[in-house]
């Protein structure tokens, strides 16, 4: 069974480390806040200019002037920090953060990545996506691994416009724990009860398998 | 020094059409309120908005978009406004979109008399496009140039007759940059008290970056996406 959104969230969650400085994309990236292991320090930030980013506010609480990247109505940890944008992406783009957890339409097997404009949509920008991956020092893309019309989204090359260069280290999909390698795709992990040879059928771009593949824990 | 205007109408003196305007704010949070339903009214066109976001239908930057007074948009993200993709559509209305590090620092770097600098952000995308390009510390850049406005439009929690300004929470955002970047720059304040009364310890905004300020009157403070737990 590949593993729903909450599963992926659950696996990215494991990637975190005591005391790091995370930015959380909007969709499956946003759940990993929910799978944050106990006891661990792990500090939120928001582009629009917050670091500790709390949980949703009561209802009846929601301050207008307490919002999150995706516009959402938030409230902040203990130790909070509030900043102009152009501090915030100093944090982003001077290294200071230490994980991106973002979406995908798109990965290729140099690190590429396609996330923000598909030709004949409506293109409503890049937001700070760009500027994250061109930046972060550890970049983790949360994605199903093929789309709604069952295509791989892990391909040899983008097709889609590309959001940024050879920048995904690790991808985690429904299916698998994936690295991105000089070589190529470089299989980790498989999602419980999935087999190598269906995530491979589930990938376009080159997969290299070596020996036992684990499968993930939780 | 008292640079304390009326109202909105006062603060906005000497706007003319084909001006290029910043306005303060993300989504809905922090915006010029005043500002905006003011220059709605006073029918100037042609204009260049700098804003982060392009505001939802008939509130925010979305009052420009009614009567079609904005030439051209330059942001990050402009979902949430059907009467913007409606002229963006048409190609009544011109969209330059920029990855948001790089607005909110070509802003900065206008206000700090930078001309242009070096960001990787965009590199080997269609952002890159037309622009040089240079490798420091084995990583390729581009190179961005600063932005500056004719009027530049703030919104701050408190504000004195000096102009000095302290932001509320994330409301901050792009206001404290474009404050800089403004050749005349209009702050519209929740609450405005005479010089002295706010501690210069806690200023976001320093008042030699502030023309004009006024005490704002009526404030919606909308919520785009309200979100409970």
């Amino acid at each position: 069974m590949a593993l729903d959104k909450n599963g992926i969230a659950k696996r990215i969650a494991q990637e975190l480390k005591d005391g790091y400085y995370v930015n959380l994309g909007i969709g499956i990236p946003t759940l990993v806040a929910n799978y944050i292991p106990q006891g661990m320090e792990v500090t939120l930030q928001s582009e629009n200019g917050l670091l500790g980013i709390g949980p949703f506010p009561e209802k009846g609480n929601a301050d207008a002037d307490l919002i999150n990247a995706g516009k959402q109505t938030i409230t902040t940890t203990s130790g909070a920090a509030f900043f102009d944008s152009a501090t915030s992406f100093a944090m982003i783009r001077g290294g200071h953060i230490d994980l991106t957890v973002l979406g995908a339409f798109e990965i290729s097997e140099n690190g590429d990545i396609a996330s923000w404009k598909i030709p004949g949509k409506l293109v409503k920008g890049m937001g700070g996506a760009m500027d994250l991956v061109a930046s972060a020092k550890n970049i983790i893309v949360a994605t199903t691994h093929t789309n709604r019309k069952g295509e791989s989204k892990l391909l040899k090359n983008c097709t889609l416009p590309l959001t940024g260069v050879n920048c995904v280290k690790r991808i985690v999909t429904d299916m698998a724990v994936i690295d991105v390698t000089s070589e190529g795709f470089k299989l980790i992990e498989k999602a419980p009860g999935v087999s190598v040879e269906e995530i491979q059928k589930a990938t376009e771009g080159k997969l290299i398998v070596e020996g036992d593949i684990p499968e993930m824990k939780f | 020094m008292n640079k304390v205007v009326k109202d909105a109408y006062q603060a906005i003196k000497g706007a003319t059409d084909n001006m290029i305007m910043m306005f303060g704010g993300f989504g809905l949070c922090g915006i010029p309120e005043n500002s905006l339903k003011v220059l709605a009214e006073s029918g100037i066109r042609g204009l260049t908005c700098i804003s982060n976001n392009a505001g939802i239908d008939n509130f925010g930057l979305g009052v420009l978009l009614r009567d079609k007074q904005m030439k051209k948009m330059i942001a990050s993200y402009v979902g949430e406004n059907k009467e913007f993709e409606r002229q963006f559509l048409s190609g009544e209305l011109e969209v330059d979109l920029i990855p948001q590090g790089t607005l909110a620092e070509r802003i900065r770097a206008g206000g700090a008399g930078i001309p242009a600098f070096y960001v990787p952000a965009g590199y080997g995308t269609e952002v890159a496009q037309g622009k040089e390009t240079r490798e420091y510390n084995g990583k390729m850049h581009l190179l961005e140039t600063a932005l500056t406005a004719d009027f530049a439009f703030v919104k701050a929690k408190y504000g004195d007759y000096s102009g000095n300004l302290i932001y509320n929470a994330t409301a901050n955002n792009f206001n404290n940059m474009m404050a800089m970047a403004g050749k005349i720059t209009i702050a519209e304040v929740e609450e405005l008290v005479p010089t002295g009364e706010l501690d210069p310890n806690k200023i976001h905004t320093p008042g030699v970056f502030v023309q004009r300020i006024f005490q704002g009157a009526d404030y919606e403070k909308r919520i785009e996406f309200e979100t409970t737990r």
